[in-house]
């Protein structure tokens, strides 16, 4: 990497669109996100802890971030499994599935959450499938994971969908005529190539999931310490009037939102860089 | 040219003339800023003081509802939503207007007649047809077998007062304050579901058909028996509950500004006439003007009701020592942990 402003095109207006970029991102995102960070300020260190080391925040903290995991790491899987069947094969009404996939982009988490609750429930389709087996999706942990999973499919889906398309089959080609297996051309010549793809996907899907609060609401049992996710411990914060708290809490989940995005970007470089 | 500008002025004397009449009846816009289970109940009021305020004064009112959490309605209030006047659940959510926002005279509840509560309400229970489980007081919902649904009392006005009956009930049938913590920590046993506002609690508990018992506002109750039929759920009254009383208030700061304080007022104050409490009743609020109380009697059982100044010195005290971060709710909740 060369750390220097140098011109990355010859293409003129570097300095203008340059300029605006950084007034634009300074003016939708640091200014309300500084904003947070100055609200909170208005806490002494001790207060700060005592909100955040709150047993019930930390067991959100835990579960917020354990299901996103939980929701991206399925996501990264089946996404790529989906990103390839359409890219990859031509079949009956794949155009339509095609346009599925980006249903969860356009729907309003509200209900996405209701239509799963409803299905979930014990009295809903699937769910009374799966009562008599012991197994509770709607109002637990699972049903939040789920929840997650519906909403952050596309990205993966979409991130990884036109690297594939993009990739020349005379790699494959090549890898196969040189002897190796179906394995090996997947492992040692597909996926490296589509990694930084994936990580991309995987991290937007993560951090949606972070996020996400409209859907969780509906499908969660809300139980302190056992299925509240961050963003309703910050609304339930808000509602009591302790808008320091809240803040406070949502700053910690910037913060960390942040770093783990941060290290995704940076192996996602390093990838990048040893697959060329 | 001067017979021109005198033309134009004679023109626009003729036109004001013609249109006065229609610029005085005045379209005066009111935001009312209310809670989840008043829908219904304000859709038919705005309609009948819009007619009596057209009869009284000429002037049209619409008057907007917005509906949702009774705390996050109050807190919309505060970041500046411009509501006229605010109907919420309880006195708390009021205050809260007043002292953080000072949007709301301090001494607001003076200003209308029962504390400002112009119809009252209670909590009573909601179980499915044939009450399987035999629910008939507060004392069933301890037992291990029975599923309750209530909605978050950090989030939900309702829940509050549901939270506030269950330990009023203990702490007068069991003597001391230890007793009622133990018979709320396990009715809180039994409840699968924390939802955040009474309407996703009746949701929960209707459409997904979880619990056995919801605890629920009576009108909200009574409203959900009506949709849904009778021949699905039935009302189980307890032997004693909490008196309710929803507060209103206008919002001086708001009204001030917009200079709708006299018709803000007289919505409010026309919510204690003979019309406005029967349409309360009518939407099976408890009226509190002992005529149409009487007339409309049959409507709701009675019960030992207990107010929440006489058994929890008000909501000041109540919300602190139950609601606020580390009061009851939370050192319940820690004991729960399952």
């Amino acid at each position: 990497m060369k750390w220097q402003l140098r011109k990355p095109s010859v293409l003129p207006g570097f300095g203008l669109t340059l300029g605006f970029s950084l007034t634009y991102v300074t003016l939708l995102v640091l200014i309300p996100l500084g904003g947070l960070l100055l609200y909170t300020t208005k806490l002494s260190w001790n207060e700060f802890g005592a909100v955040i080391l709150d047993p019930r925040v930390l067991a959100s903290f835990k579960l917020s971030f354990g299901a996103s995991l939980i929701a991206a790491v399925i996501n990264l899987f089946f996404g790529l499994i989906v990103a390839w069947t359409l890219s990859r094969y031509n079949f009956f009404g794949k155009k339509i599935v095609d346009a599925l996939v980006d249903l969860p982009f356009a729907l309003p988490t509200a209900v996405a959450g209701i239509a799963l609750a409803a299905i979930f429930a014990s009295n809903g389709w699937i769910g009374a499938l799966l009562e008599p087996l012991g197994i509770q999706i709607a109002y637990s942990r699972a049903g939040v994971v789920v929840a997650l999973v519906f909403i952050g499919l596309p990205f993966v889906v979409r991130t990884v969908q036109p690297v594939i398309e993009e990739f020349e089959k005379e790699f494959e080609e090549a890898s196969t005529s040189l002897g190796a297996s179906w394995w090996q051309t997947f492992s040692r010549v597909i996926l490296p190539s589509l990694m930084p793809a994936l990580l991309t996907g995987f991290a937007l899907s993560f951090a949606r999931a972070l996020g996400e609060y409209g859907s969780i609401i509906f499908i969660s049992s809300n139980m302190p310490f056992v299925s509240e996710i961050v963003p309703l411990i910050i609304v339930t914060k808000l509602s009591q009037f302790d808008y320091v708290g809240a803040t406070a809490v949502g700053t910690v989940m910037l913060l960390a939102t942040f770093v783990i995005l941060f290290l995704i970007n940076a192996i996602q470089i390093y990838s990048r860089e040893k697959s060329l | 040219m001067k017979s021109l500008k005198s033309n134009l002025f004679g023109i626009a004397i003729a036109v004001l003339a013609l249109v006065a009449p229609f610029i005085h009846a005045a379209d005066i816009s009111l935001l009312n800023v209310s809670y989840d289970p008043t829908r219904e109940f304000y859709k038919e009021y705005n309609q009948a003081f819009a007619k009596h305020w057209k009869e009284l004064k000429g002037d049209n009112v619409t008057v907007r509802q917005s509906h949702g959490g009774s705390g996050s309605q109050a807190r919309s209030v505060i970041d500046g939503l411009d509501a006229d006047v605010v109907t919420l659940a309880l006195a708390y959510d009021v205050d809260a207007i007043a002292q953080k926002a000072h949007a709301i005279d301090t001494n607001w509840q003076k200003r209308f007649t029962h504390n400002s509560a112009p119809y009252t309400s209670t909590i009573v229970f909601l179980v499915r047809k044939g009450n399987p489980k035999g629910i008939k007081d507060w004392d069933d919902l301890v037992k291990s077998d029975v599923k309750v649904i209530t909605p978050n009392p950090k989030t939900s006005g309702g829940a509050r007062w549901n939270h506030l009956a269950a330990w009023g009930y203990a702490l007068e049938k069991y003597g001391s304050e230890d007793k009622a913590r133990e018979f709320v920590t396990k009715i809180y046993a039994n409840v699968p579901v924390l939802d955040s506002g009474a309407r996703g609690a009746t949701n929960t508990f209707v459409q997904r058909g979880l619990g056995d018992v919801l605890l629920a506002w009576e009108n909200e109750a009574i409203l959900s028996i009506n949709e849904l039929g009778r021949d699905k759920f039935e009302i189980i009254v307890p032997s004693v509950s909490i008196l309710a009383e929803p507060s209103v208030s206008i919002v001086d700061k708001n009204v001030e500004k917009k200079g709708t304080k006299e018709v803000a007022t007289a919505y409010l104050q026309y919510l204690y006439s003979k019309e406005g409490q029967r349409i309360a009743a009518k939407n099976y609020y408890r009226p509190t003007d002992p005529e149409i109380a009487k007339e409309t009697a049959a409507n709701f059982p009675k019960l030992k009701l207990f107010t929440i100044d006489a058994v929890f010195n008000g909501w000041g005290e109540a919300q602190k020592k139950h609601f606020a971060d580390g009061g009851e709710f939370d050192k319940i909740f820690a004991s729960i942990k399952r």
